[in-house]
């Protein structure tokens, strides 16, 4: 057995990020931020601060699309990913 | 096989059901609800599904979800609800969805009355839908052909991916007639395109929007093609004694009827007459007809309508002969005898 | 709760159907539709359903729902996504079937159709998203607009005088009996959200178990039709949307309903023409009577007072006849005749193929009562029958040129002991004298146009009285 995720994290596809802003709005730890620059798009895509995160998944259900954010919780294998 | 004295409207359901149709989804309305009582009864005695639905419109989107899923399906109603299924209509012609679509005409414009009409034949061979789109129009004239012409209607209909119409008058369907059945179909076309609630449905929809100019024009252009298979290939009419013919009259449904009963009596006068009568009105027999055009004298053609079939034959016959027209309307059929007061009338001018 | 909050399997990876860019959505941002495609997509994949699920677009903002779900997909025409989900539940019962409609499409456009769905209790799930707005034609009015509320056509605010109030749905539906499971929820803050995914799964899962109708109605942020931000328009939803539209369970039997199974339909025709009551094998009978050659093409007319049979004789004469080789057609007046109104129909019995079934120029006519005896003597081709009921028309016919016979039918049947066999003791008078048919091809005709098996007798005499008026006349 690999060993889980020792701490949460969020990922953030930038390129389909609308900017909508609820997730940082929503995150409890206020660790998602505005991003200065503009994606594909022409939105300032949402960003995380790197660290903070605890897997609460709040941002995951405010976000309208449906692959733009993935919140990966504490004990997560990796392998898992297919 | 036996022979059963049975009304048209009744012939279609059992006609439709020999079909493989398992699946009816309609509205009450006179002079066609004997379609939907006897769907009612029957269906459930074979394992099928009948629904009265709330409204024409809803009946018509059942049968576009009930289509959607791959099966035989109907729905029947008269002029006036078919002035409401219309839009659903054009969905289902967008979406190459087979069904079948019984509309026994009666008098109109509006709620009009029950008797015998044939003004609707623009609404449904001309489209009364949004778009451009053809449906398979089938026009039977007796209670064996109610029969017949809806079995026929759903082979086309799936072999076509097309919804295919019976488009019949109040006295067709409302006549008694004997009626030899036929063996029922045993074996339902696979639709690899239905929905079908399994792992392959992820690659299937069923749709008929695109926002995608091109795309759609493509889509109607294919469609086009497909029409024009079935306008080279499936052709129906009746040629009744033309073959010396001079004068050759044209009618569909009952009016079929009662133009024989004309040519039987006139043949006896010895004047040379013969009736020529479309039994597919889309797709209309203009080559035959303008064939026609070659060697006879004059067309007369009759409708319960003001004219409608009469603007078909006109472009067939491309002003080579005279195309004359008499019509009732309002639910009023004329009689032959009234039909040959006005064949003689011409005769007298010419 | 997984250990990763992941795109669902339920959503195409790559939206190959949409034009453009193919990894987002054509949502406006902060919309409520993604969110929701999220929670149900989440849901097919975590039961399992994807496979066997058919997802309904409507027309609106979620029209391109297919785009996003990797489904089975049909879209619809506006406001009868539950007609076409009825369709395709009935079709394959064993499949889940989700009708995803906006405030426009099922409310106003549709609003009979989920009426009659929820009524019904289709087994299907709907998910209802109200913003009060109509989205994807750029912000017209919706049934659920708010009072004051100011869209495009409503440039002023929505006026009660001129447009009424905002339409309650899960209220209205809750009235019904049938319908399992109705709730209202909001996609607002992590609280209300989550009550979004229970309810999803809830609906979802009634359906499943074959519990029937769910509907779960969604309050969703339009920041781009509002002109809000997106978390201005979440803070509208709690201030405003959910003041006039509760947060709730409006209807919940989940726990009481039985599940009502339904099979799949496996396509037979086994037995299939005995089910539709058609005939196997042919009536052999030969009729023995000679042609009379002024009826060979016989063309009638019968009429009468509705309730006396006037069809049923019509319709006797025109079986007996097929069975005995003839060709025949009946046609009746038809419609809303009811009794005391006028009745007749015309029968065509003829060797030859016949023309018109209507019959103008008749060679018979039938009158059992005196307007038609008056209406229709003048039609009699010269040298034709006039048959009427001399129980009831006391005037002589006034043609000359025509052969005329007259029973007192009402009367041999109430001798009888009923007046409403009148018409068979007409159709004896008419074999009897016309000799079309004889007694054994009318005999065998009954039982297929007298339902009441225990009434053959009587008829049977009744046919019997009439023959013998005539042959005792002549």
């Amino acid at each position: 057995m690999a060993e889980g995720l020792k701490k949460a994290r969020v990922v953030i596809r930038e390129d389909e990020c609308k900017g909508c802003g609820l997730c940082i709005a929503i995150c409890p730890e206020g660790v998602l931020f505005e991003q200065k620059h503009l994606n594909r798009m022409g939105y300032h895509p949402a960003g995380y601060r790197g660290e903070g995160c605890t897997g609460c998944g709040f941002c995951f259900y405010q976000c309208p699309e449906p692959g733009a954010i993935t919140v990966y919780k504490k004990g997560y294998v990796e392998e898992e990913v297919a | 096989m036996a022979k059963q004295l049975i009304k048209g409207n009744e012939a279609i359901v059992k006609g439709a059901i020999l079909a493989g149709c398992r699946y009816y989804f309609g509205y009450p309305i006179t002079p066609a609800s004997e379609i939907a009582e006897a769907a009612a009864f029957y269906l459930p005695l074979v394992g099928g599904t009948f629904l009265q639905a709330e409204s024409e419109v809803a009946s018509i989107n059942m049968l576009y979800g009930a289509a959607s899923g791959g099966i035989r399906a109907m729905t029947a109603s008269s002029s006036p609800g078919i002035s409401l299924k219309q839009e659903g209509i054009s969905y289902a012609a967008g979406a190459e969805l087979p069904m079948v679509i019984v509309d026994i005409m009666r008098g109109g414009p509006g709620l009009g009355n029950i008797g015998p009409a044939q003004a609707d034949y623009n609404q449904i061979v001309k489209g009364g839908g949004h778009g451009g789109y053809k449906l398979i129009v089938l026009a039977p004239n007796c209670a064996q052909e109610m029969c017949d012409l809806t079995m026929l209607a759903f082979e086309l209909a799936d072999k076509y991916r097309n919804p295919a119409v019976i488009l019949a008058d109040g006295f067709v369907g409302q006549m008694m007639e004997p009626v030899e059945f036929p063996e029922p179909v045993k074996k339902l076309p696979e639709k690899p395109w239905a929905i079908k609630a399994d792992s392959d449905d992820e690659n299937r929809l069923i749709s008929s929007i695109d926002l995608e100019l091109e795309k759609l024009e493509q889509h109607n252009l294919e469609l086009f093609k497909k029409y024009a298979d079935i306008e080279a290939n499936h052709v129906k009419y009746e040629n009744y004694l033309l073959d010396d013919a001079e004068i050759v009259l044209i009618g569909y449904g009952v009016v079929s009827r009662v133009l024989q009963t004309v040519v039987d009596e006139l043949r006896q006068r010895d004047i040379k007459i013969g009736m020529l009568r479309p039994i597919s009105l889309w797709p209309f027999p203009k080559k035959q007809i303008a064939e026609l055009a070659k060697r006879v004298k004059e067309f007369f053609v009759v409708e319960l309508s003001a004219g409608q079939m009469v603007d078909d034959v006109r472009l067939a016959v491309n002003g080579k002969i005279p195309v004359h027209f008499y019509s009732r309307m309002g639910g009023v059929v004329p009689s032959p005898e009234e039909i040959i007061e006005q064949l003689m009338k011409l005769n007298e001018a010419n | 709760m997984a250990k990763a909050l992941i795109k669902a399997d339920s959503f195409y990876e790559i939206y190959e159907r949409k034009d453009g860019i193919k990894d987002v959505t054509h949502y406006c941002p902060g919309c409520g539709h993604g969110v929701l495609h999220k929670l149900i997509a989440e849901a097919l994949d975590d039961f399992g359903i994807r496979e066997k699920s058919i997802l309904i677009s409507p027309v609106g903002c979620s029209v391109f729902a297919y785009y996003y779900f990797r489904l089975g997909n049909i879209q619809a025409a506006h406001g009868r996504a539950p007609a076409v989900a009825t369709g395709i539940k009935r079709v394959h019962p064993e499949s889940v079937v989700i009708s995803y409609q906006g405030d426009g499409d099922l409310a106003a456009i549709g609003g009979n159709n989920i009426l009659q769905a929820a009524n019904r209790g289709e087994n299907i799930t709907v998910f209802f998203v109200n913003n009060a707005i109509y989205g994807m034609t750029g912000g017209q009015m919706a049934p659920t607009t708010l009072i004051g509320q100011k869209t495009t056509t409503t440039p002023y605010g929505r006026n009660v005088v001129n447009e009424g109030y905002p339409v309650r749905v899960c209220e209205l539906l809750a009235t019904l009996d049938a319908p399992v499971y109705i709730e209202r929820v909001a996609l607002t803050d992590a609280k209300n959200t989550s009550k979004v995914r229970r309810a999803v799964r809830k609906a979802l899962q009634n359906q499943i178990d074959n519990k029937g109708f769910s509907l779960v109605e969604v309050l969703s942020a339009c920041p781009s039709n509002w002109k809000m931000t997106p978390v201005q328009a979440k803070q509208w939803v709690e201030d405003n949307l959910i003041k006039q539209f509760p947060l709730g369970v409006y209807k919940d039997l989940t726990d009481q309903i039985k599940p009502k199974k339904a099979e799949k339909q496996v396509f037979s025709v086994d037995g299939l023409k005995e089910k539709l009551n058609i005939p196997m094998e042919e009536e052999k009978y030969s009729t023995s009577v000679k042609e009379a050659k002024e009826f060979r093409n016989m063309k009638l007319k019968i009429a009468g007072f509705g309730g006396q049979g006037i069809l049923l004789l019509g319709l006797g004469m025109a079986q007996a006849a097929m069975q005995a080789g003839y060709n025949v057609s009946w046609l009746p007046s038809y419609g809303p005749e009811m009794r005391g109104g006028t009745a007749n129909c015309h029968v065509n019995i003829s060797k030859e193929r016949i023309g018109s079934p209507l019959v103008s120029k008749p060679t018979v006519v039938i009158a059992m009562n005196l307007p038609s005896m008056e209406k229709f003597q003048s039609e009699i081709e010269p040298g034709g029958l006039l048959l009427y009921d001399t129980s009831l028309i006391t005037q002589k016919p006034v043609r000359d040129d025509i052969k005329v016979l007259g029973i007192p039918a009402t009367q041999i049947a109430d001798n009888l002991g009923n007046t409403r066999i009148a018409n068979m003791v007409i159709m004896g008078a008419f074999i009897a004298y016309t000799s079309v048919l004889d007694k054994q091809a009318v005999i065998n005709a009954l039982p297929f146009f007298i339902k009441r098996k225990n009434l053959i007798p009587l008829n049977e005499k009744a046919i019997v009285e009439g023959m013998n008026y005539v042959l005792s006349s002549n």
